[in-house]
């Protein structure tokens, strides 16, 4: 795996010199300890005098506390205390979902637990303290609530109709926001046209399925007034700030530790009202807590995604050339806006990527968001973008079957040219270095589709329903502060590295930027090893934690590498230079001569160097050897965000083949192609990674999965054994490739690799699986892609 | 609650001797082998779903979230801290030069799962690897760099075989 994928950026010095890490495929060294069980997970910590959680949730969707009573739960053996609402809110604020700079989002305050009325079925209302999880949970059985039930507003497609019963009184309706995109004269636009085709899709629910559940240790210690929080989330600095202004703690006296997490996926980045009451039980009783959720508290309560019914609408001349584009979103997204991002950025996402790839003048997008008695919705992987990316590429390849074109040429005829950036999307988002072209000639030629076509004709004789399809897509990668930080939210878009070097030689490095598995700290390795020139097996690396990494916004929106990398890429510089300034002095020779290979800053043209242990050495322990106002730094930090625009954007071309059995409506996917650009690859198997995981992740969405609720709003599949998730044997394998074009933003040049795939292939599949009923007249229009619906599509049941 | 016992029982885990250990009667082993420190095996679901428990009861994969700790008196098991012999350790290096890891939650099941792939001493094409972890749960993967270091571990194991 130390294949040299490409020469990828001259920013970054040549790739044939000792210690060029970064471009190559290294092992992640650092993963062994899960393959010998020694991660650190949160539920693996035992604090002295830890007592566990269990939650009483909400059996109902909608329903009033009349009465609680306690008084029998709390005689159950090993119970320390049970708390509701009014207690929890003594030491908690309330907070609210709602964000400032994408027009007005309503949605009421919202505390730890429920005080009067359940929303979602769930919801904690109360919470158990006991000596162990088992203790606890028996007690929660105890706890005898009077409830009166009130009928819940389940469908989002009622839920601003007249009769809908309205979920917060307060606010008078459902809505919880809506937002009108429009750029050029979408209605003239569509006048002019010469073929208008059009769709609906739905998308349903589902969520993310993290395998190791949601967890949090909190230690609040009275004695330094200090809360220690062991959490398995993706933003530790994020969390640590929310929880200083929620608990009024000082800042600096919240500590978060976020180290081995078991999936993120976007749902372990936002706040629960489980986990603000944990921190809660810690302050009340000055003992660590812990809360781990189980399976259902998972699928009832983690957040939820997706929930979009989109129509659309494209208008293109008789060549082909789309003119206009219009779409209509609903989403419902559960009885509140979650906290701190609010529940908005997935519709808005729609509605500024439908169309990204394409040159559309006239487009028009509306989103309309509503509250619902269901679990709430927030930013999963590819926030969006599976919606809009199916919704674009639907109306396409429709574009392309009524004046008769290949799925190819009619993507070719509309792209944004690739040297025609920067550019815009047609919602008017600034777009820059993309490949769209180069992407999908790169996939046409892996896909061969004059083959697949002769395959699709003769498998059709033998009665099998082939299909295939292609699609292009942006990815939002790499946010700026425009993303969250101008709408209010304290959400950090910079993030923070410092590099030292240590007594005997060895570097240390940390960063705001935590891992998930995706390959932080190999990659931080990488970065911090080829920068400096020294050997991998130098450099240790401390993520996730508050006390000992600089401030940042963790990981999420595929941030890592493209802002948390190029911080450690300048940090690294600067150290380099100051171990060169300190080597000049001792080696009696000027800077520009001098070089670091091999953890030995060496002479340019030749002659005896210095290891950087005896240098560090020097400077550590023997300060008197060097002249007066050298500077001893042997550390660096730095901070890196993105200026300018709201995102560094990528994109990716996927084709997918298919076959479906027409007597059972199993589709099974034969093959699977990706070309994607993101940027410089630091380790290019780990973005091959992302990029296979994610499409899995995205197959999952177009064809299994799905949080199915009764019209009382109990979910109706809420175990690991009902709710399908992608498995290995109906997984495909699947073939990446790249196109490189360096993001022009940073020195590093990388740009986000995490969520196209997961993004891009429930279009994909859709395509294909309408391209094999294309010869029925028939199609699919509603993800998952059940066996069931397409029985139905081609009138078997 | 109700009938809640403690009962006495031995068994060995890694080889080590747990003798006279008193165990809830109501406690799943998955539990029982967390509460004493061996934390590698990792609880996802706790109905048989995802793998993600697997150890090994008396030479089986077994969900340990699926068998009471009170079941195993008498029994060999073993667990991801275990897995030292020389062909494990092989895997274990085919794991990371495939990276067939990401967040890790999963890899304790997978291994032991492999390690049941290995015992049978069958060569297994990728259909055939894909079908025998399909009771594995990995959400990161995509499974394919999985396949792959199972496909290149039972190679090797297999050619170690023959070459006695």
């Amino acid at each position: 795996m130390d294949d040299i994928t490409l020469n990828q950026n001259p920013k970054l010095g040549s790739i044939d010199r000792p210690n060029s890490y970064i471009g190559r495929s290294l092992t992640r060294d650092g993963a062994i300890k899960h393959l010998e069980g020694r991660g650190q997970f949160v539920d693996d910590l035992i604090l002295p005098r830890l007592v566990n959680l269990a939650f009483f949730r909400s059996p109902y969707a909608h329903a009033e506390i009349k009465s609680i009573n306690i008084d029998k739960a709390n005689k159950y053996p090993g119970v320390l205390n049970i708390y509701i609402a009014e207690d929890i809110d003594e030491v908690c604020k309330p907070w609210i979902g709602v964000l400032g700079h994408l027009g007005e989002m309503r949605s009421p305050e919202q505390s730890p637990l429920v005080k009067k009325t359940a929303r979602w079925q769930g919801e904690p209302v109360a919470v158990v303290v006991a000596n162990t999880r088992a203790q606890a949970e028996d007690a929660v059985e105890a706890i005898d609530i009077d409830w009166l039930e009130k009928e819940p507003q389940i469908d989002m497609e009622t839920a601003l109709e007249k009769d809908a019963v309205v979920i917060h009184k307060e606010l008078g309706n459902n809505l919880f926001w809506t937002r009108t995109v429009e750029q050029g004269d979408v209605q003239k636009g569509f006048i002019e046209a010469s073929t208008v085709v059009e769709t609906t899709l739905d998308f349903a629910r589902h969520t993310g399925v993290t395998l190791e559940p949601r967890g949090i240790v909190a230690d609040w210690n009275k004695s330094e007034e200090k809360m220690t929080i062991y959490h398995n989330g993706q933003a530790p600095h994020m969390m640590q700030h929310i929880i200083a202004k929620h608990f009024n703690i000082s800042e600096g006296l919240v500590r978060v530790v976020s180290k081995d997490v078991g999936g993120s996926f976007g749902i372990k980045v936002h706040v629960y009202g489980d986990e603000m009451a944990a921190i809660s039980d810690s302050k009340l009783l000055g003992r660590p807590v812990k809360f781990v959720a189980d399976r259902l508290e998972s699928f009832t309560t983690d957040i939820h995604a997706r929930c979009h019914k989109i129509s659309g609408k494209l208008g293109l001349d008789d060549k082909g050339k789309i003119i206009a584009m219009e779409i209509n979103d609903l989403s419902g997204i559960g009885p509140y806006s979650m906290y701190p991002r609010t529940s908005a950025i997935e519709t808005n996402q729609v509605l500024n990527l439908s169309g990204a790839p394409y040159i559309i003048p006239n487009y028009k997008a509306v989103g309309t968001v509503v509250f619902q008695n269901k679990t709430p919705m927030c930013q999963y992987r590819a926030v969006g973008h599976p919606i809009a990316v199916a919704i674009t590429e639907a109306l396409v390849d429709k574009g392309a079957q009524a004046i008769g074109l290949r799925s190819d040429e009619i993507r070719k005829i509309n792209f944004i040219p690739d040297n025609k950036y920067p550019n815009k999307t047609p919602s008017g988002v600034p777009l820059e270095d993309l490949s769209h072209q180069a992407a999908m000639n790169k996939l046409l030629k892996m896909m061969n589709i004059p083959d697949l076509e002769k395959q699709k004709q003769i498998d059709l004789k033998k009665g099998i329903l082939t299909g295939f399809g292609v699609i292009s897509m942006c990815e939002v990668t790499n946010p700026s502060p425009l993303f969250y930080g101008a709408g209010g939210a304290h959400i950090s878009s910079q993030d923070g590295a410092t590099i030292r070097l240590e007594g005997s030689g060895a570097v240390h490095v940390s960063s705001s930027i935590t891992e998930q598995g995706q390959g932080t700290e190999a990659i931080m390795k990488q970065i911090a090893a080829d920068q400096l020139g020294v050997s991998m097996d130098t450099i240790r690396v401390t993520l996730g934690d508050t006390d000992a990494t600089p401030y940042g916004g963790g990981t999420w929106a595929s941030r890592g590498a493209g802002i948390g990398g190029e911080a450690l890429l300048k940090a690294t510089r600067t150290l380099k230079n100051n171990i060169l300034q300190i080597a000049a002095i001792i080696m009696q020779t000027d800077i520009g001569s001098l070089d670091i290979e091999n953890n030995m800053v060496i002479r340019k043209n030749g002659g005896e160097g210095i290891s950087l242990k005896k240098l560090a050495e020097t400077v550590y322990y023997r300060g008197q050897e060097l002249p007066q106002g050298t500077n001893p730094e042997l550390i660096a930090t730095s901070s890196f965000f993105i200026e300018g625009i709201p995102f560094v954007f990528t994109n990716s071309a996927m084709g997918c083949l298919l076959s479906i059995d027409q007597d059972t409506g199993l589709t099974k996917i034969n093959k699977f192609w990706v070309v994607e650009d993101c940027g410089t690859q630091i380790n290019p198997k780990l973005v091959e990674e992302q990029i296979k995981g994610g499409v899995v992740q995205g197959i999952g969405g177009a064809l299994y999965e799905e949080c199915v609720y009764d019209d009382q709003g109990n979910m109706q599949n809420a175990t690991m054994a009902d709710y399908l998730v992608p498995m290995a044997y109906e997984m495909p394998d699947i073939i990446v490739d790249h196109v490189v074009t360096n993001s022009g933003r940073s020195m590093i040049g990388a740009k986000g690799a995490g969520e196209a795939g997961t993004g891009g292939a429930p279009a994909v599949i859709m395509n294909a699986i309408n391209n094999a009923l294309f010869s029925l007249n028939k199609e699919v229009t509603s993800q998952p892609i059940t066996p069931e619906k397409i029985l139905r599509a081609i009138g078997k049941i | 609650m109700q009938g809640n016992k403690s009962i006495k029982i031995n068994f060995t885990v890694n080889d080590e001797k747990f003798e006279d250990v008193m165990v809830s009667s109501r406690q799943h082993l998955g539990d029982y082998l967390r509460s004493v420190g061996l934390t590698g095996t990792h609880l996802g679901c706790e109905q048989g779903a995802c793998g993600a428990c697997t150890v090994e009861v008396d030479g089986k994969a077994v969900r340990s979230c699926l068998i009471l700790s009170s079941q195993v008196n008498g029994s060999v098991i073993r667990t991801i801290e275990g897995l030292d012999d020389p062909v494990m350790k092989k895997v274990k290096k085919t794991f990371l030069k495939h990276n067939a890891l990401q967040c890790g939650f999963c890899s304790s099941g997978m291994l032991m799962t492999t390690k049941e792939i290995l015992n049978q001493k069958k060569h297994f094409n990728r259909d055939g690897i894909r079908k025998e972890i399909s009771g594995n749960y990995c959400r990161c993967t995509g499974y394919q760099s999985i396949v792959d270091a199972i496909e290149e571990s039972i190679a090797t194991n297999m050619k170690d075989i023959n070459n006695g």
